[in-house]
């Protein structure tokens, strides 16, 4: 601050104020071509993702990819039969679907205590902290962990340990928007509730969750996005299958796993086949953000 | 009415239990990683000593295993604070465009588009990195800069590698860079615009210019909301897996060059731990780099939340 201000006020001289403007004027200029250098660039990553998506995905996207199982390469052979996702996308489904069941509710409640019952307390600063922790932590360790407690003691990978896996990922993503939403009802609300002689946990169930509900449920959309993107933690605990499965009990095929597998296969068909699968997932997860942050948008 | 008082208070003491006891699994649970990997990890560890964390030999072959975390440490290290370095000036000038220079009508359609980088799955980073980014460093730069750049004086082993497959530490931390961007760009805008107004016209009324103002008022007035967001982008570039297992080359040996093939932890783990055997001393290893890089990503991502802590309440 003190070098830009100073200047001109101790400068008499017409001559150097003007040289002085001109270079802070260059400056100032510079910084804001920068600015809006360093935008186009960050939106430019977005537009090659998305266009290296669509013309290396359109490619192999049909009706096959969407209905039939995986079949080996059939790479110089072109009688053998096109493989396709569909098991990969069912395992995908019903292993998100579990884990938002499971993980849903925990968050939600967690949420719900750190907003109505532990302001300022301890306690209560200890689980947030804890809740932003697994927020950002590696998914991975995750993977490791429920390869540990329930992959190894029941003997193989399943499609139930992929779903924990996941749900543990779930939970902290709905703490932190029931939290935000449930922070934003005025207390007015509450206290009006309880004016009428409503116990705190019937104003809680039938008030504020009802108030906050599509606050909640855009968070519970948000978490099955992150969710259904996610391949490190299912590669230690459902760890992929190659035919249509839904034996929760057995090792479960997922998309971004099956995507994995194909794209690291070296045959191009297979290599094809996962860029069909990797723009289903991309443009399905956008789609849910997409929609989330339209539900979300403050009304006017 | 007495009767009544009393099933309300019933349910609110299950009710707040409920959420208290959920609050307290949510401690559990990270308790429960944490001494799980240790435990997993504890066979290596006694097999190695405490030179397993700098240890430079990775052999999991049956006989002569040997493991050590020290290649793996360096690349998660080095890989995640090259990416800061890319991001931090890119996100930057976005949070100063959206929240200073854009127009109104610009500021919501670009900054959603710059959060949806943040939705895009690792895995989908990796093969964009594979197919995109690897050969552009392949071509663009290494095989047309690279023996200018290595003939540079003092900088010049930097760029000197005979790995020629453009999967590298650079590559990597190329990829994490724009992983990350969103979330230190989404701080920044986000702190910027905290900013009381009052002071920033101040400062114009006195004559400063845009750049003048941001660097006077906006970011000693944000600094350390700032240095929380980048923490929180390395906490994050610390632990990101797939997109990185795709395009460093996977290699044991410390990268002395950007175009090197390294290793960080998470792509070790992603790469062995599906086909080591269960109860070996390589799944221990691995287990107990994993317990290295929740120890490693905790103290960053608690940092993080401390310097973020005036802006969370």
């Amino acid at each position: 601050m003190s070098a830009t201000t100073q200047a001109p006020a101790f400068t008499s001289d017409p001559e150097t104020r003007r040289r002085l403007g001109r270079r802070r004027a260059l400056i100032d200029a510079g910084v804001r071509w920068f600015c809006l250098g360093a935008t186009v660039v960050g939106l430019l990553f977005l537009a090659s993702i998305m266009a290296t998506l669509l013309w290396r995905g359109l490619a192999a996207l049909d009706f096959i990819v969407l209905t039939q199982e995986f079949q080996p390469t059939r790479y110089g052979d072109d009688t053998l039969p096109k493989g396709g996702l569909v098991h990969a996308i069912v395992g995908s489904i019903l292993q998100s679907g579990i884990a938002i069941l499971i993980g849903t509710p925990v968050g939600l409640l967690v949420g719900t205590y750190l907003a109505e019952y532990a302001r300022g307390s301890g306690f209560g600063h200890t689980v947030r902290f804890v809740s932003d922790i697994l927020l950002s932590a590696p998914s991975i360790l995750v993977g490791l962990f429920i390869y540990q407690t329930v992959v190894l003691p029941t003997g193989g990978f399943s499609g139930i340990a992929g779903a924990l896996a996941l749900a543990i990922i779930v939970i902290p993503v709905v703490v932190r928007t029931t939290e935000d939403m449930l922070q934003l009802l005025p207390n007015t609300l509450r206290e009006a509730v309880v004016a009428l002689g409503a116990p705190r946990w019937k104003m809680i169930t039938l008030v504020a969750w009802r108030a906050a509900l599509p606050g909640i449920v855009t968070g519970v959309l948000l978490a099955f996005a992150r969710i259904v993107g996610e391949t490190a933690p299912l590669l230690l605990t459902s760890f992929g299958n190659n035919v249509l499965s839904t034996d929760l009990s057995r090792a479960m095929a997922s998309l971004p796993v099956a995507i994995y597998q194909q794209a690291n296969s070296g045959f191009p068909d297979l290599i094809e086949i996962a860029w069909s699968g990797a723009l289903i997932v991309t443009f399905g997860v956008l789609a849910i953000n997409i929609m989330a942050r339209v539900a979300l948008r403050p009304r006017k | 009415m007495g009767e009544r008082r009393r099933i309300g208070e019933t349910g609110d003491l299950v009710f707040a239990g409920l959420c208290r006891g959920a609050g307290g699994f949510v401690l559990l649970l990270l308790g429960a990683i944490i001494v799980t990997l240790f435990i997993g990890g504890l066979p290596a560890f006694r097999a190695f000593g405490v030179e397993f964390v700098w240890g430079l030999n990775w052999d999991p072959v049956e006989g002569r295993e040997e493991f050590g975390a020290g290649v793996a440490i360096f690349g998660t290290l080095v890989s995640s604070i090259l990416a800061i370095i890319f991001a931090v000036p890119v996100a930057f000038g976005i949070a100063v465009f959206l929240t200073e220079l854009a127009p109104p009508w610009l500021r919501r359609p670009v900054g959603t588009a710059i959060e949806l980088l943040a939705a895009i799955p690792s895995i989908i980073y990796g093969m964009w990195g594979l197919f995109v980014i690897v050969p552009f460093i392949q071509y663009n730069i290494q095989l047309a800069f690279g023996e200018q750049l290595a003939a540079l004086p003092l900088v010049g082993f930097l760029f000197q590698s005979n790995n020629f497959a453009g999967t590298s530490l650079f590559a990597a931390s190329l990829v994490l860079g724009i992983m990350i961007l969103p979330f230190i760009a989404a701080t920044m805008r986000d702190v910027f615009s905290q900013v009381p107004p009052v002071y920033k016209e101040s400062a114009y009324g006195l004559g400063a210019t845009r750049w003048e103002v941001m660097r006077g008022v906006v970011i000693p007035y944000t600094r350390i909301s700032v240095a929380g967001g980048i923490m929180l982008g390395l906490g994050r570039a610390l632990g990101e897996t797939m997109a990185v297992t795709f395009v460093i080359g996977n290699a044991n040996r410390i990268a002395t060059s950007l175009f090197d093939p390294t290793n960080t932890i998470a792509s070790v783990i992603a790469m062995e731990f599906p086909e080591s055997l269960s109860g070996s001393l390589q799944q221990s290893a691995l287990l107990a780099i994993g317990f290295l890089l929740f120890v490693i990503s905790f103290l960053v991502l608690a940092t993080s939340r401390w310097l973020l802590r005036p802006r969370l309440k």
